[in-house]
């Protein structure tokens, strides 16, 4: 089962590795990684998006908590979290392609942020799902190359996620 | 401390550990480090002592950190220095072991080119400290150590590291210790849950065959005292893992001895077949309980540790209690009191007394006879000669020596077994006596090696005897890599490969004598009590080379991946027992 698992991190050297680090050494594999300013210029928070079990996902929680630089762990429960993530995507693109290739972006409100003489560079922001989607779609026509972020995301306004004990039971 | 001073920051280093009221650090000078040891040099009430290789520094630090229960400080140069201490702080790190070491590195500006010296130590050593810090403002100096000696000593204890560029250790500051730490993210439990102290209270309460599973984090958390009452209030019965030996007096009715790979049979059982199993401060290692599923099958379990991340890491808790032991016990005690004032008693004495038949029934056994004197009576006779004594502390190396010290020596005192438990360091023993008679002048510190491990540190012997702490070293000399010999001889068909040492090389007693200890060879039964009285009395650092039976195994022992039940027993050659 995927999680995904949103940090805060006093934003000091080294906290992203130590971060990653416990990750490696615990056998624990991530999916993807983000990390990034916060309101506070002196925090950063790191998205990771984990494959686990229920069971490891408390481990990883817990001894992410014991690290000295991470402030606060919490899960985005899907539903109760707005995720998203943005994509480049350089797809194979004649000129006879081109129409039909733009109509198909259109769609998913993907902006064509470059154009070269056989191929062009979608830029597409969506929950990962949908870019799955959408890279699914152009695939067909030749997907040259592409760069995706990694999931960010953010609890819903309406409900506070839930942060994780600091101290357990 | 009030007003701040001017000063380099080498010297803020020393006025730290003055301030934390550190007595004894262990280290080896060099490049990076200059400055701080010229501080040394201008005066502390800090006691240098001068190691012979880093790795002996560092266990010594641990050493001093296991006998007195305060964190153990360790210094090194830049790279080979700081590439050293890492198997010292990867040990600290798996026995949870409060460890501040500080190494010297690089002027700032070279850091990143591949500079003479430099290693990236905050980088090798990321996985296996707590918390490490590169100093990159001298005026962050004093908080920095500030933070780390709180971080090692508090939640679970364990080794950090602070990485000091040498143009910081020359820069000046306003020196002034800071009253409190500024961490936002480290906050270890301080306080349990009240509701939970009751539910486990009440468990044991109704319990038919409870057992206290007491681990390391017994002595970590200063917990002793508590779990003695709790015992005894109760009549519960008490094992210890390697790393808790020393917690519970070794002597009481309700010890009932070590569980585990080569732990005493009858101990196994009454681990394995309990209905309650309640760990205070352990771990479930594999090396306690063997196949995971097949261990303790039939209980509940209550654990009671000051990580939370130990919960339901390998074993599922019914009953988890997080907080500091001391205040758990204290509180589990407490309730069981109101409910014995309510009518409420004890039911284990049919328990205690099915114990107690599986002990006659299961002793430990070896058989005597033959051409050499058996290790087991070196561990024996040993314990005879220490027995009324409440002032000697044990340290070992790992292997064999290791397990039969752990099986025969019986430890009544707090913090008196000192042994590498979770890394398993071979060369463990020798530095960690050192820096345990540092902590313990009063004491007599005896070091139970094997000749394997003896030749990774023996070195440090110079530290002992011209620093004047000295220490008894008891080498159980069986001429063999001898744990990794009796895995060859039990699984793979008894070809040894690369485990043959000799009784001869080095020459032992002689080598003690190069070094300025008192050096004797034991080589026949009749001598023994002898050799070992007199290095025990003699004041000096002693190595007494007891010259043993190559071929002996330790027995019982789990196989690997084998049930705890399904122990393999002592088999006498001769069919009799002894
Ligand atoms: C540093 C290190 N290297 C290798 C090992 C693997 N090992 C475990 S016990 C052992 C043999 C120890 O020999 P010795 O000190 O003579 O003790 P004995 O088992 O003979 O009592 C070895 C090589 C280890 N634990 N530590
Ligand atoms: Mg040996």
């Amino acid at each position: 089962m995927k999680h995904t698992v949103s940090v805060l991190v006093e934003n000091k050297p080294g906290a992203l590795a130590r971060v990653s680090t416990m990750f490696a050494r615990r056998a624990f594999n991530i999916e993807s990684l983000s990390v990034g300013p916060t309101e506070r210029h002196d925090v950063s928070r790191i998205t990771l998006r984990v494959d686990c079990e229920r069971h490891s996902i408390e481990q990883i929680e817990k001894q992410m908590h014991k690290l000295v630089n991470v402030l606060r762990v919490s899960e985005l429960e899907p539903g109760e979290a707005v995720e998203r993530e943005l994509a480049l995507i350089k797809v194979h693109a004649p000129a006879d392609k081109r129409h039909e290739l733009v109509a198909l972006a259109e769609v998913f409100h993907a902006r064509v942020a470059d154009l070269g003489a056989d191929a062009l560079i979608f830029e597409v922001v969506g929950s990962p799902e949908e870019l799955d989607s959408f890279e699914e779609l152009v695939r067909p026509y030749g997907v040259k190359e592409m760069a995706r972020t990694g999931r960010i995301g953010l609890g819903r306004s309406s409900a506070t996620t839930t942060p994780l004990r600091k101290q357990h039971v | 401390m009030s007003g701040s001073k001017k000063m380099l920051g080498a010297d803020a280093v020393l006025r730290s550990l003055e301030v934390e009221g550190v007595e004894t650090v262990f280290g080896i000078p060099g490049g990076a480090v200059l400055p701080i040891y010229d501080a040394f040099a201008r005066g502390s009430t800090v006691r240098h002592v001068l190691a012979r290789h880093e790795q002996g520094a560092g266990h010594m630090a641990q050493g001093l950190a296991r006998a007195s229960g305060k964190v153990g400080v360790a210094f090194a140069t830049s790279g080979p220095g700081a590439t050293n201490l890492v198997t010292p702080i990867a040990d600290a790190w798996m026995d949870s072991t409060p460890l501040v070491c500080v190494t010297g590195q690089v002027r700032s500006h070279l850091i990143g080119t591949d500079a003479f010296q430099e290693c990236d130590i905050t980088g090798v050593t990321m996985p296996i400290v707590k918390h490490s810090w590169l100093v990159q403002d001298v005026e962050e100096l004093p908080s920095i150590m500030k933070a780390a000696f709180h971080v090692a000593r508090t939640g679970r204890c364990g080794p950090v590291l602070v990485d000091i560029p040498r143009d910081i250790q020359e820069a000046e500051l306003s020196f002034k210790y800071p009253d409190s730490v500024d961490l936002p993210g480290w906050k270890p439990p301080t306080k349990a849950h009240p509701r939970q102290i009751r539910e486990a209270a009440s468990r044991i309460a109704n319990a038919d065959k409870p057992m206290l599973y007491v681990g390391g984090g017994t002595l970590n958390g200063d917990a002793m005292a508590e779990l003695l009452e709790l015992a005894e209030l109760w009549r519960l019965p008490v094992v210890t893992t390697l790393m808790g030996k020393s917690a519970f007096p070794e002597t009481h009715e309700l010890f009932m001895g070590w569980p585990g790979m080569h732990g005493p049979k009858w101990s196994n059982y009454a681990t394995n077949k309990c209905d309650l199993l309640v760990a205070v401060g352990s771990r479930f290692d594999d090396r306690v309980t063997g196949k995971l599923s097949a261990f303790a099958p039939g209980a509940d379990v209550i654990h009671l540790d000051i990580d939370s991340a130990e919960i339901g890491k390998l074993r599922h808790a019914d009953v988890p209690v997080v907080g500091p032991l001391k205040q758990i016990l204290h509180g589990i005690t407490a309730e069981l009191r109101k409910l014995h004032a309510t009518g409420a008693r004890t039911k284990t004495e049919p328990w205690l007394r099915q114990i107690a038949e599986w002990r006659e029934e299961f002793p430990l056994r070896y058989a005597k006879g033959g051409d050499f004197m058996k290790p087991q009576t070196v561990l024996e006779t040993l314990q005879a000669l220490t027995a009324d004594r409440d002032d000697v502390i044990f340290s070992t190396g790992v292997g064999q020596h290791q397990m039969w010290a752990m099986q025969y020596l019986l430890c009544n005192q707090p913090r008196t077994f000192i042994t590498s438990g979770g890394l398993g360091t071979m060369g463990f023993g020798i530095p960690s006596a050192i820096g345990a008679k540092a902590a313990r002048p009063d004491a007599t510190v005896v070091c139970v090696d094997g000749d394997g491990c003896f030749q990774m540190t023996c070195q440090e012997l110079a530290t002992a005897t011209l620093e004047q702490l000295p220490i008894v070293v008891v080498l159980v000399n069986n001429g063999y890599l001898g744990m990794v010999q009796q895995w060859q001889s039990l699984f793979f068909e008894d070809r040894l490969s690369q485990v043959h040492l000799t009784h001869q090389v080095p020459d032992y007693q002689a080598l003690a004598e190069a070094y300025g200890a008192a050096g004797f060879t034991v080589t026949s039964e009749g001598d023994l009590e002898g050799a070992l009285a007199e290095a025990l009395t003699c004041g000096r650092t002693a190595v007494v080379d007891c010259r043993v039976d190559p071929r002996e195994g330790v027995f019982p022992m789990i196989p690997t991946g084998a049930a705890a039940i399904d122990m393999l027993e002592f088999q006498d050659p001769q069919g009799a027992m002894a």
